[in-house]
């Protein structure tokens, strides 16, 4: 049973109604990837450039007062949702960028302070990042000496923390790691993970993409210094992402990104920084882009987010159970669904994904193929790529089923061929 | 159906029995290709004698597309020149980047010519060329050496 109206959902999402292929209704499961846009975040963004388009935090005129005051407000019900106070809050192009500040950040300061990484220290991460929170650290860790360290991921798809303590060691000054895996939908126990990482006074950065659009997440809960996310996974625009961090790291962290926007006094010589948010948004913002995920926030809540979760949790359960049923699939991830996402990758004998995924689309059906952006993490299962499907609030127990007959319908193509 | 026009029967063939598949020793030129967008790889081996492409092997993973393509292109240039091999490849590319409009000579082609369904799904291009491109740059190098080896002799 359904958690909430999902075609009243649906019904507010107009790429649903496309036809794919030919008649074919789309089933959209790739959200992991980017999610839908309702008709809310649309109008937001373009009312925000047909009525109030103008640069914020500049000029004397009325569009600028209100862009201002839209983009501020943005932020707001940014911070309000992930229980953060509202100058913790950075809009970003991209979650990528997000981790890439912290990391060049570091990179930057000055050696006698905090945030200074030389040789000696280390850096640690976990087999199952995703590249954008993990190629950031390797950079980091080839330009001040330092040493990459990384938890391994057990077969079932689970952080193996069995030495965790030898790993985040003494000498750790950041580690970095995801809430929810991408490909395999495990949700780390960040908390327990938080205990080594305070024990030794480390920086802990946490990938939350996968984890903000779909369950509750609060910052003063979570026990970690820095979370990153994207916007347009949790229904919001392309080319706004987040960065919260605590204050007081934020302002006297060096900046990443320098220009207008974020300076306090400029000569010729030098100049003065602001502290956060502006310290690291150089340049006039995305706007628009920050006023529609504004808007999604609204419509996230206005649903609510245990609600979604519930629903996920069910459609996921529901897919695991009913492609466990096909002989020549094998999960990859976890099967329960404790501490799990609605994220399912899998493998098919004797077919490559990206051939599965040809002959889905060829049904209608979206799915993501091939070694999302985490290549190590294939090396691990020893697979080149996975097929993945990945839910969200628009998605129905139909959409399920499709799935699994699809499945079925593109092993007997190439396999009774 | 539509899903035919990419997956000819002539390439699942290729895909269940790959031609020159497993790598043979005593090449000239060994190249390593990722297909970066899904992960794709293929080690090739070429052995070329007196010009003259005598021997394409290879190994590696991937979708039907790229293996089907490998094993057509191995087959397909043995005994070749290299300026015959590079105009075949050639043709192909074009074939394949023409969006559909050019069907393929069979005569240049051959079971090549299977792979032009394959241009009107823009994603699985690559996957396509994998082979080729890999045999493209084996040649280069070996021509490479040649030339290299004539400047030192001279």
């Amino acid at each position: 049973m359904s958690q909430f109206d999902v075609s009243a959902v649906q019904a507010d999402f107009p790429i649903l109604k496309r036809l794919i292929r030919g008649n074919n209704r789309l089933v959209y499961l790739d959200s992991g990837a980017t999610s839908q846009k309702p008709v809310a975040v649309l109008d937001a963004e373009r009312e925000f450039y047909t009525q109030h388009n103008a640069a914020a935090h500049r000029g004397a005129h009325q569009l600028a007062e209100e862009a201002t005051e839209l983009f501020e407000g943005a932020r707001e019900k940014v911070a309000a949702f992930i229980g953060a106070k509202v100058d913790e809050v950075i809009f970003t192009k991209s979650a990528t960028e997000s981790i890439n500040l912290v990391a060049y950040s570091f990179g930057n300061a000055n050696p006698g302070t905090k945030f200074h990484i030389k040789a000696g220290d280390r850096i640690v991460v976990s087999e199952m990042e995703h590249h954008a929170n993990l190629i950031p650290w390797q950079e980091l860790a080839k330009r001040t000496g330092a040493e990459l360290v990384w938890l391994s991921v057990t077969d079932e798809g689970r952080l193996d923390l069995s030495n965790v303590e030898s790993i985040i060691n003494a000498k750790t000054k950041v580690v970095a790691l995801t809430h929810q895996s991408n490909v395999l939908g495990t949700i780390n126990p960040i908390n327990e993970i938080a205990k080594y990482v305070r024990n030794i006074g480390a920086f802990f950065v946490l990938d939350a993409c996968q984890s903000v659009p779909h369950y509750a997440v609060d910052v003063k809960k979570l026990d970690v210094d820095f979370i990153a996310f994207s916007g347009h996974k949790m229904l919001g625009p392309t080319g706004v992402g987040v960065l919260w961090g605590k204050q007081e790291l934020l302002d006297e962290m060096p900046p990443f990104l320098t220009g207008g926007s974020m300076i306090e006094t400029v000569t010729m010589e030098s100049a003065t920084y602001l502290p956060a948010p502006k310290r690291f948004e150089a340049g006039v913002p995305n706007m628009a882009q920050a006023v529609g995920l504004g808007a999604a926030v609204d419509y996230l809540n206005r649903i609510g987010l245990e609600k979604i979760h519930q629903h996920e949790v069910e459609l996921t359960k529901a897919c695991i159970e009913q492609l466990s049923q096909i002989p020549q699939l094998k999960i990859v991830g976890p099967t329960d669904m404790e501490l799990r996402g609605g994220v399912v990758s899998f493998t098919l004998d004797g077919i490559h994904p990206h051939d599965l995924g040809q002959a889905l689309d060829q049904y209608g059906i979206a799915v993501r193929t091939g070694h999302h952006c985490a290549w190590p993490l294939m090396k691990k299962f020893k697979v080149v790529a996975t097929t993945r499907a990945s839910f969200y609030l628009y998605n129905d127990s139909a959409d399920v089923e499709a799935l699994v007959a699809g499945v079925e319908r593109a092993r007997d193509y190439f396999l009774g061929r | 159906m539509e899903l035919d026009s990419l997956y000819q029967e002539v390439i699942l063939e290729h895909y269940k029995r790959p031609q020159n598949k497993g790598l043979l020793p005593n090449q000239t030129v060994q190249v390593h290709h990722v297909n970066t967008s899904c992960g794709d790889e293929i080690t090739l081996n070429l052995k070329m004698i007196d010009g003259t492409i005598a021997e394409i092997s290879w190994d590696g993973v991937g979708c039907s597309i790229s293996q089907a393509s490998t094993s057509v292109v191995s087959e397909l240039l043995k005994g070749k020149d290299s300026a015959a091999a590079l105009a075949i490849i050639d043709t192909f590319q074009a074939m394949l980047q023409s969006k559909g409009s050019d069907s393929g000579d069979e005569s240049v082609l051959e079971d090549g010519v299977a792979f032009a369904g394959v241009a009107k799904f823009p994603a699985r291009v690559k996957c396509a060329l994998l082979g080729w491109m890999a045999t493209k740059d084996a040649i280069s190098q070996s021509l490479e050496l040649t030339s290299n080896v004539k400047k030192e002799q001279r």
